[in-house]
């Protein structure tokens, strides 16, 4: 008879093991719907990897759509830490790009050095704020933040959409629903010339290493762990529950709450109702990949990010959908709760016993 | 209760038995819940099963309904022929099939459905679309008049009360051909007189040749109500033996063995109060369990043990001296501040130190490290943190030194607490609640599931404790611990504590009654019904 065990204590190699496992699980898998279409499966994954990182050009495209990800994948991971459970990035995104448009497209007029911080200060509050009702209702109400959160997205794309016809619209835009432009000194540096790719990427990068430092190292990541791993014993040690959580919640918003401002600041300038194409689900995806590190977070937004722009190369070659993207990144998260089960427990192969 | 039992009894004996337990053994990890039991069940007999919590009353009961399989042993049930046949272990559809009908202290009723559709429920076809075709209706009204149980079959189970609930329950098994019915605590949950309706439903039920497991901790009614008694102890069947000529004391003595020898150092008396408890009440988890008015004074250089099953209110109690609760009503003085909000941060800052009841749920975090669960009440403390950044290397030093003093046998201070064994964890949460010398210790259960040395150790840090001048506030189901540690000894039940005596003026069976909620000082309880036993 086949029986799962639990393994007492996984080793920390096994978890990165099974993280790169799951991606390249995923990859394989999706090799299936991909013969199934007809096309070259190694023509395919070869246009694929180099589209992501073929070139300077296609380098640099990954790390630009890995920049929102690294962030929202941040989001994720730091509520997941206090099992805080934030499904609503990608409406903190939104509320954030909103914000900093709010503030970057001539309301406030200031140098550069002081304007790219605001604009991005304004995004990440925005993102806090949305946090903030979830949080509140959840420790007052128990109301369950998954639905909470995962509903205000919803609210969040038609406020924007209804700010985007109506008081934002912009009068130049030839009636699109797009938001003014920002203000030259409100924009975020190019990192390479010529190429898309921004400082909001270095920012998030940064973001990452602080988040690790803090989980690590302080006084509020040590609370956090404590309240994610055991609330009760954390509540018994005389620690801070409430405050940590609130505190868990408005760092996550204002973590996806930057995607936002930075894809506006750093790419695209201004806003449309079209700015994410998911990035605060995919974040979820990114979390998971990382293991909840936020280190991890940088490499697993990579690996997606590439996925979705060797997707996008492919589909251009060889017509087939780069809806295939999204079909990898499911399955990787598919494979990484597969793969944690993996690392949390071992198979065994027990006889049973002759006499029961 | 009224005394029916009696010559039957041993008449009965000889019959053949319909059901049969041999060699049942069962451990979880190094615990053994059940060893090695093995006993008959005769039809028409009401077998009593007595024992304290974590006796292992309902592991085996688990096994016989095939919750869980056993180790090694065999549970066997008269087929209708009469032949023992072997049950397959872990299938309670097995067990059903064979005629085991079990009635749960927690029912398991769906609410929504009237009281006949809960009965019936799962004997029908899946494809039927309506209940109780094919005589269903009439043979479960004919079983509710033969047995007595009396129920509006089509009342919302949501709408019965309590009592009724359980007839439901009992219905069930009976429509089901039970041959042998299992009763879990049955009267935990009832009024007096409903108690009485269901020991004369019982009986009626016994008479026509329904044997009947009875699990209960009432002493009173199990010797009333049954006929053969078996006492479980430490996993162990410690007594087999006729009701008839059993008293509660015995009983008591068998079901809590027999004090230990005593050896402690003398108290010393006259320290200040340290705990004071006023009329103080405090809502239990969930509604239950709650503290009624409880008043109890525990001073420097004593230990005042409290008694009692678990469940009778040592939850509400220990939640108040932790901080995690604060008095509903009356008053909580502790080290001579009056306490009137649930904080626990302020009770660590006050100089209490807390040994919670479960090491695993509240008194560490097992993915966290040994020294991060050593300064969990402390992190904040500036010896652990400059700016909000921890202090690693002080954090390390700090864990050494605990780790080194007492005595915590672990691969390092890095190293996840999960991984210790339980006296080692218990060592680590010691440590934490003993380093800033504590005056006042509240210790729930602090030996709970440790073996005899970790025990030991536990004991004698909270003696030294108590000698250097703390108070401490015992809370434990094991008697032998508190004669062993407590200097006052108070019994804790239905929420009410009683007087707290000391040590020297009781013995485990009067300690026994008064866990029993039964006044120590007079030997007839004050709430017997008439006639129950002979002068």
């Amino acid at each position: 008879m086949i029986r799962l065990a639990r393994r007492d204590n996984p080793p920390l190699w096994l978890s990165a093991v099974a993280s790169v496992g799951a991606a390249l699980a995923a990859l394989a898998l999706t090799a299936v719907p991909l013969a199934l279409t007809g096309a070259p499966v190694a023509g395919a994954f070869r246009l694929m990897a180099e589209g992501a990182a073929g070139s300077l050009f296609a380098f640099t495209e990954t790390l630009s759509r890995a920049t929102p990800l690294i962030f929202t994948g941040l989001a994720a991971a730091i509520a997941f830490r206090a099992r805080l459970w934030n499904i609503g990035a990608e409406g903190q995104l939104y509320a954030g790009a909103l914000a900093a448009v709010a503030v970057g497209t001539g309301a406030v007029s200031l140098p550069a050095p002081a304007l790219v911080p605001l604009v991005l200060l304004a995004g990440a509050a925005a993102g806090a704020l949305l946090m903030l009702a979830p949080v509140v209702f959840k420790l007052r109400f128990s109301a369950d933040e998954v639905v909470t959160t995962l509903l205000l997205n919803f609210i969040v794309l038609l406020f924007v959409q209804m700010m985007l016809e109506g008081p934002m619209k912009d009068p130049m835009g030839l009636g699109w629903p797009q938001s003014e432009p920002l203000v030259d000194e409100a924009v975020l540096p190019k990192i390479v010339d010529k190429m898309r790719l921004h400082w909001g990427f270095g920012i998030a990068v940064v973001a990452a290493v602080l988040a690790q430092l803090m989980i690590d190292r302080t006084v509020w990541g040590f609370e956090i762990r404590a309240v994610g791993e055991n609330a009760p014993a954390a509540r018994y040690a005389g620690l801070p529950v409430t405050r940590t959580m609130l505190r868990v919640g408005l760092l996550s918003g204002a973590c996806a709450g930057l995607a936002g401002a930075c894809e506006v600041a750093g790419l695209k300038g201004y806003l449309t109702a079209d700015l994410s194409p998911g990035f605060g689900y995919a974040g979820i995806v990114v979390a998971m990949l990382s293991g909840l590190s936020p280190l991890g977070v940088i490499p697993a937004s990579i690996f997606v990010a590439g996925v979705f722009v060797g997707a996008d190369t492919m589909s251009r070659s060889i017509g087939v959908s780069n809806y295939l993207a999204d079909l990898v990144v499911a399955m990787a998260l598919l494979c990484v709760l597969v793969g944690g089960l993996a690392t949390r427990y071992r198979v065994e192969f027990t006889r049973r016993d002759a006499r029961t | 209760m009224s005394a029916a039992r009696g010559p039957q009894a041993e008449a009965r004996a000889p019959a053949r038995p319909v059901l049969s337990l041999r060699g049942i053994t069962k451990r979880f990890g190094p615990l053994i819940a059940n060893d090695d039991i093995g006993f008959e069940v005769a039809p028409g007999e009401i077998v009593a099963l007595l024992g304290e919590n974590g006796a292992g009353k309902t592991t085996l009961m688990n096994i016989i309904f095939g919750h869980y399989v056993a180790d090694e042993g065999e549970v066997s049930v008269a087929g209708p022929d009469g032949a023992l046949a072997p049950l397959p272990p872990g299938s309670a559809e097995a067990a059903l099939r064979a005629g085991v009908g079990m009635v749960h202290q927690h029912f398991t009723l769906a609410e929504n459905l009237t009281a006949f559709e809960n009965i019936v429920l799962g004997t029908e076809s899946l494809w039927r679309l309506s209940y109780g075709g094919g005589g269903a209706r009439a043979r479960v009204e004919a079983i509710a008049a033969s047995s007595g149980l009396d129920v509006d079959l089509d009342a919302p189970v949501s709408r019965l009360s309590v009592g009724e609930k359980q007839r439901v329950e009992i219905l069930k098994a009976l429509y089901r051909d039970a041959r042998v019915l299992i009763l879990d605590e049955p009267t935990a949950v009832l009024t007096p007189q409903e108690a009485d309706g269901l020991a004369a439903t019982v009986r009626a039920l016994a008479a026509r040749g329904l044997a009947v497991i009875f699990i209960s901790h009432k002493l009173a009614e199990v010797v009333a109500l049954c006929h053969r008694i078996l006492v479980l102890r430490g996993g162990r069947l410690v007594a087999d033996r006729a009701a008839a000529g059993c008293d509660r004391a015995t009983l008591a003595d068998l079901m809590v063995g027999r004090s230990i020898e005593v050896t402690r150092t003398p108290r010393r008396p006259g320290g200040p109060p340290v705990l004071v408890l006023d009329h103080a009440s405090a809502d239990g988890e969930r509604g239950r369990g709650a503290l009624r008015e409880a008043s109890l004074v525990v001073h420097g250089g004593e230990i005042v043990g409290v008694a009692g099953v678990s469940g009778n209110g040592q939850g509400a109690l220990a939640a108040l001296v932790a901080g995690l609760a604060a008095p509903r009503s009356g008053r909580l003085e502790v080290l001579g501040g009056t306490i009137r909000a649930a904080d626990p941060a302020a009770m660590v800052r006050r100089g209490v130190g807390r040994i919670p009841e479960d090491r695993h749920r509240e008194g560490s975090i097992g993915r966290m490290s040994i020294a991060e669960n050593l300064m969990l009440e402390s992190v904040r403390d500036g010896a652990f943190q400059r700016l909000g950044f921890i202090r690693r290397r002080a954090a390390r030093e700090h864990a050494e030194e605990a780790i080194a003093a007492f005595d915590v046998r672990c691969p390092g201070p890095d190293a996840p607490i999960r991984l210790l064994s339980g006296g080692n964890m218990q060592k680590v949460i010691l440590a934490r609640a003993l380093e800033r010398s504590p005056m006042l210790i509240l210790a729930n259960q602090p030996t709970r599931g440790l073996d005899v040395a970790a025990t030991a150790d536990v004991h004698r840090r909270l003696i030294a404790a108590r000698d250097r001048g703390a108070g401490v506030l015992l809370i434990s189901e094991d008697l032998d611990e508190i004669f062993v540690l407590a200097d006052r000894i108070a019994a804790i039940h239905h929420g009410r504590l009683t007087p707290s005596f000391a040590t020297e003026t009781l013995d485990t069976r009067a300690v026994g009654l008064m866990m029993a909620g039964h006044d120590p000082t007079t030997q007839e309880p004050e709430f017997e019904t008439a006639g129950g036993r002979a002068p």
